[in-house]
């Protein structure tokens, strides 16, 4: 039996919301996902019956909620594919995650003669860190550009690891083209090279994309908790033992300590000697009950449905007069790696007034240059208008936006 | 069902005066003798303007307006309505249009209303994000006359 959206549907209340009186169609999951009941309501229920702080009381509450905060991080290890929870650092998000990296690995490890390669499809979460790490160090910063199709250039991702990088950072997907990035086979050759690997992966595990293979070879990985059906203000660095280790705390305070004097300090173990403060605790258990929700779904079933969506979608992008698609699939439709997830231009019609349109119509879409402006400025544009798909989307909503953005057309020219 | 968000009709924003200067844009172009240029861009939305400005020989009075750029329809329209209302009118006089503008706007009840075809800009009010769509060029030819002031 195929996979049916429907029921699905019905466990994220906000999908029954009605916009200007017509049904809402959320096409903006690349910005951020909706939330099933279930992680409102342990987030609830955490409030109701379980506040308190973490790591602190003796009292009964403090342990409820130390155990529920710790197991949800245990959670996240299994759901990453590590036994090793130490490696599991709660953050403020995927930007947070990466900032840490930065400030602590980066300033520790990086000198002049050094170089740290990103890609141009990066978000500025990957790629301003660098950015500024480079400017502050002396390190060379490299941009890996992109073929005609949006995937990464063989020739110029081949120079740059010749380069032998210090750290190649890059996504397993694009938030604004959808490129799917061979992330396991690159981070392979980056090793071969001498490189430490980072991969932002906000906005592949919304698409069940498993992360277990990867961890045995990259160093790095970046995900927030609200792209993935989880509270927003949350996310999650994993990084090898050995090298969180060795990097100092870039935060300091309360819980990352062990002992402090008058004069020296002794930083926490891991994973606390980086998560300086209280922490986001309604938010972490919001995220176990998302992870919750996400085992209990047939992955394979669902990759399947969103792939079949995808490729369906990028067939009508492909024959939509007037609509040009910005991302992959169209020099090469055979086999593109890509998601769910369309950059478009309308022809004679700016992108915000075509989001303005089909905001009307009850679609929620994103314009703009999605937090990619070197991209942006590369391919020559202001920015796009971008839907993007979650597995609780349907083809029926890709119709809706097909049609508003025809009568969008009739209605600017 | 959840509440509905309040409708808000698009025609309120994209008034018919509105979409007939986006499709036929007044006082657009160059202005080889210009005396002041002046480019105004919105980074985060890709909004662009670039304003062009012939000031009389005492730099009191702005004989002529042209002005070049892309962005989005209400963003275009301000640029082609602005150009249209200036021009002739004495550096002064546009700095305090141009206040009054941006007050009524953003929400000002003491503003005046603009008048003539710049009174169809009202419904942008509803759409605080395109607000700044519909401000910029005024800010551009603030920043114009103001160095034409200082130079």
């Amino acid at each position: 039996m195929t996979f049916s959206p429907h029921h699905l549907r019905e466990q994220f209340p906000i999908l029954q919301t009605q916009v200007y009186g017509k049904p809402l169609v959320y096409l903006d999951n690349a910005a951020t996902s909706q939330k099933p009941r279930c992680v409102l309501s342990a987030m609830n229920t955490f409030y109701e019956n379980q506040n308190a702080n973490v790591h602190r009381g003796v009292h009964w509450l403090s342990q409820v909620a130390s155990e529920a905060y710790e197991s949800t991080r245990a959670q996240v290890a299994k759901y990453l594919g590590t036994p090793k929870t130490q490696e599991v650092i709660f953050t403020r998000g995927t930007t947070d995650a990466i900032n840490l990296v930065a400030s602590s690995w980066g300033l520790a490890n990086l000198t002049q003669g050094d170089t740290v390669a990103v890609t141009r499809m990066d978000h500025h979460s990957n790629f301003v860190p660098w950015q500024q790490l480079c400017a502050k160090t002396g390190a060379t910063f490299r941009i890996i550009e992109l073929n005609e199709d949006f995937q990464l250039d063989e020739a110029s991702l081949e120079a740059a690891l010749a380069l032998r990088p210090k750290l190649l950072a890059l996504p397993w997907a694009s938030n604004t083209l959808g490129t799917i990035n061979p992330v396991l086979a690159i981070a392979k050759r980056a090793k071969a090279q001498g490189a430490f690997v980072l991969v932002d992966a906000a906005q592949a595990l919304p698409h069940l994309f498993e992360a277990k293979d990867l961890l045995d070879t990259i160093d790095f990985l970046a995900f927030s908790s609200h792209k993935l059906f989880g509270p927003t203000g949350l996310g999650v660095l994993w990084g090898r033992e050995a090298l969180l280790n060795r990097m100092p705390p870039i935060q300091f305070g309360g819980d990352m300590v062990l002992r402090v004097e008058d004069h020296h300090t002794q930083w926490n173990e891991l994973p606390w000697k980086f998560e300086a403060g209280t922490p986001a605790i309604a938010e972490v258990i919001g995220l176990g009950a998302a992870l919750k929700f996400l085992e209990s779904l047939d992955a394979h079933r669902i990759r399947e449905y969103e792939e079949n969506l995808t490729q369906r979608i990028l067939q009508r992008f492909l024959q939509e007069p007037g609509v040009q698609l910005i991302g992959p699939g169209k020099h090469s439709v055979q086999g593109a790696a890509r998601l769910g997830v369309f950059s478009f231009l309308v022809d004679g019609v700016h992108t915000h007034d075509i989001s303005q349109f089909l905001d009307q119509q009850g679609i929620a879409v994103r314009a703009g240059h999605h937090c990619t402006q070197p991209l942006m400025s590369k391919l020559g544009i202001a920015g796009t208008t971008r839907a993007s798909f979650a597995f609780y989307n349907t083809f029926e909503e890709a119709e809706v936006l097909f049609q508003s953005i025809q009568a969008a057309r009739r209605y600017f020219q | 069902m959840n509440e509905t968000a309040s409708n808000l009709p698009l025609d309120s924003l994209y008034q018919e005066v509105i979409l007939d200067h986006h499709r036929d844009p007044r006082n657009r172009g160059e202005l080889p003798d210009a005396t002041i240029q002046k480019e105004g861009f919105n980074p985060l939305c890709g909004d662009r303007v670039q304003l062009a400005l012939k000031l009389s020989a005492d730099a009191q009075t702005i004989e002529q307006v042209r002005y070049q750029g892309e962005g989005c329809s209400i963003c275009m329209a301000s640029a082609s309505m602005m150009a249209e209302s200036i021009e002739g009118i004495s550096t002064q006089e546009a700095l305090s249009q141009i206040q009054n503008f941006r007050n009524f706007l953003q929400g000002d009840e003491a503003a005046a209303k603009p008048e003539g075809d710049l009174e169809s800009l009202a419904g942008v009010r509803k759409f605080p994000v395109r607000i700044k769509c519909a401000i910029l060029p005024w800010t551009t030819l603030k920043q114009a006359i103001e160095e034409g002031a200082s130079s």
